[in-house]
Order: structure tokens, then sequence, then C-alpha cells
């Protein structure tokens, strides 16, 4: 099996507010298996290096989304990377990109939160119904238009990919845009209108300039890019359509 | 989420875009090919093919005007906006100067060919 005498470098960039001016890097020298993954890596660096080391973490299989981070500059999520094939190179971490740094590899959430509630990611029932008229029927078709986009784990990857998201940091973003457009497609859901206003407004899709890297490093190939594409299309057709519906709230 | 939004103007440039790549991919290759490669080595057309008459006759027609037209301004419209968004990348801020002299460009661009074509008569 695995040589258990690897040792791998490590670099973290490191940065605790209440002492630190900016951030730093240090490199550790981490002893691994095959089998580990670079968040069991730092977590081997703090229970035998420094504890104060501070990184978000939970479900180690891909799918809470909490451990992403700058693998060697690229946005990805730490429990499904591995120390093997970065070895015998250093391998560099880093916090999300474009999100300021709460403390080490933490950062600040709150932004996406307020996109992520401003999208209205629930169902919005085209019409009422009531409990005795039983449920809302959906066919296979129908849920195939949604279910890619309802992948989302919201580890905000994408928005680490996102130029567009780094220069500007109120754009909407993919991985937000992407949820909007899952209750969009889906067959019970009547709220695109209600939504139309945030797609269309100045931080909606057209900010997006299609880089596409979004849907590249998407670990759970939601295709964002996709989405957003597609609600420029329809945010256009807004535009020039708006004129001839007639008015009122919907 | 009370926050009042504007509505963003971007879906005029951003058809404006849409069309002009559209149009290019279809046909920039074939006329690079055609105006810069094979006519002036003398492949494929005959010799007079570009000559000045020809192609007089070609922006006097009704059809071959308005082919004109639409490839210099969408093609303008097209490339203007991508210079726009990379902007940023040499270091030059995306603001409303920047915006101006673009899309001012594909505009001005526009109207002149819209002007000359129609200047020339039918």
């Amino acid at each position: 099996m695995s040589d258990p005498g690897k040792i791998i470098e490590i670099e973290v960039l490191r940065y605790n507010p209440e002492n630190d001016e900016a951030p730093h890097s240090t490199v550790y020298k981490v002893p691994f298996t095959d089998d580990m993954s670079v968040l069991q890596g730092v977590q081997y660096i703090k229970d035998n290096f420094d504890g104060s080391l501070t990184f978000r973490w939970s479900c180690r299989m891909a799918i809470c989304g909490s451990c992403g981070m700058m693998i060697n500059g690229v946005p990805k999520l730490s429990c499904e990377t591995f120390l093997r094939d970065y070895y015998p190179n250093r391998i560099s971490l880093e916090a999300l990109a474009h999100f300021p740094i709460e403390k080490d590899l933490v950062v600040d959430w709150s932004g996406f939160m307020e996109k992520l509630e401003s999208v209205h990611p629930y169902i919005i029932p085209k019409e009422k119904r009531s409990p005795e008229e039983g449920e809302y029927l959906q066919t296979p078709e129908q849920f195939g238009e949604y279910i890619r986009y309802a992948a989302c784990i919201n580890c905000t990857l994408c928005y680490s990919a996102c130029p567009q998201f780094g220069l500007d940091p109120d754009f909407i973003g993919p991985g937000a845009l992407a949820i909007l457009h899952r209750y969009n497609m889906d067959s019970r859901d009547g709220g695109a209108t209600r939504r139309m206003e945030l797609v269309a407004s100045e931080e909606g899709v057209f900010t997006c300039s299609a880089a596409a890297y979004c849907s590249e490093v998407c670990p759970k190939h939601v295709d964002p890019a996709n989405a957003v594409n597609i609600n420029k299309i329809n945010a256009s057709k807004d535009y020039f359509l708006r004129f001839l519906r007639p008015k009122g709230e919907s | 989420m009370t926050k009042n939004r504007k509505r963003s103007n971007a879906p005029v440039f951003w058809l404006l875009f849409g069309a002009g790549g559209m149009l290019a991919a279809l046909t920039g290759p074939m006329l690079i090919f055609i105006t810069g490669i094979a006519i002036p080595l003398g492949l494929l057309f005959p010799e007079d093919t570009m000559s000045y008459p020809k192609m007089l006759g070609f922006a006097q027609n009704f059809f071959g005007k308005g082919f004109i037209f639409v490839i210099i301004a969408l093609f303008l419209w097209h490339s203007v906006h991508r210079i726009f968004h990379s902007l940023h990348e040499f270091g030059i801020p995306a603001g409303p100067t920047s915006k101006l002299v673009c899309y001012g460009t594909a505009l001005a661009g526009t109207l002149v060919s819209a002007f000359v074509l129609f200047r020339m008569g039918f």
C-alpha cells in the first residue's frame, strides 16, 4: 500500500484579524498516506502543529459544501482533493478567493447568504391548493428540467472562480442565479415574474461575461454558467416585451 | 428583500453583441479568406471579382447594401462589447467614460456606414 514515510509541504495562508495586519504564509511538513485528503492534511496540522488553524468542514464527502478553499489557486472542496495528487510538490492553501477572510481559511459568507435569500429560493405556487386537492404532480420530463440545478450545495466555489464577482461584489453571482433558475424551471413554481426584477437588474445576469469557469469548478456539475446565460435571454425578452404585457402584478 | 433594483439596459447591447457574434462566427472566417487571402493572391476567383465597378454595383444593390451594413455594424457592436468587458485586464476601469467611448465608436460606425451606403444610391 502506501509508503508511511512520505512528507508533503503544505503552505497555508494564515490570517488572524486580532494580531495580523495582513495575511501571511506558513509552511507545514505533513506526513501523509495515499488515502489522505487535503482536508485531512489541515486537520493533521491543527492536531499536531497549531491548534489555532481555522477552517470549516463537516461531512468529509463532498455534500455539505463547507470545506472549499483555494488549492494551488483553484477553488476546490478540500475533502475530495487528495494530497497524493500534488506530492512531491508543495501544495498551497488559501481562503476562497473574492470573499473577505474572517480567519485563516474561513471566509465571510454573509453577502452570499443575502443573495441567496434575494432569489426567493423556494417554490412560489402557481395556484393555491388545499391539502384536499392532493399533491402537485410532476412528470419525469418536468423533473428533468430543474434537477441538475437543484444539486447545488452552496459551497461558493463558483463565486471564487467568477472574475466578475471578483470585480463587483454586488453581482448576484453564479450560485444564487443557478438556484433562482432551479425554481423558475420547476413546473410547480409560478415565481419567475417576481424573480425577474433581480435577474434583469444591474446586479443581475448581465454582469456575467460568460467565462464559464464557475461551471468548470462546480463539484456538483450544476452548470451555473448555463443557468445565467439562459436568463440573459429571458431578461432580454422581458426588456423588450414588457411594453406589450398588461400592467399589474401577477 | 425590499432592495430597490434598477433595471439594466444591457439587453440592448447584449443582443447586438450576440447578433454580431453569431454573424462573425458564420461569415467572418469566410470573409477574411475571400477578401484577405484568396482575392489578393489570385486564388479560386476571377481576377476582377472585387474590382471597383463590381464592388460599387454590389454596394448599390439593395441586398448587397444590406449585407455590407449588417456586417460592419454588427461586427462593430460585437467587438466593442468584448473590448469593453476586457478593459479591466489592461487596468482601465469600466466606467461611464469607457462605456461611452466603446459603444459610441460602434454607434458612430453604424451611422457613418448607413450614411455612406445610402448616399451611394441604388
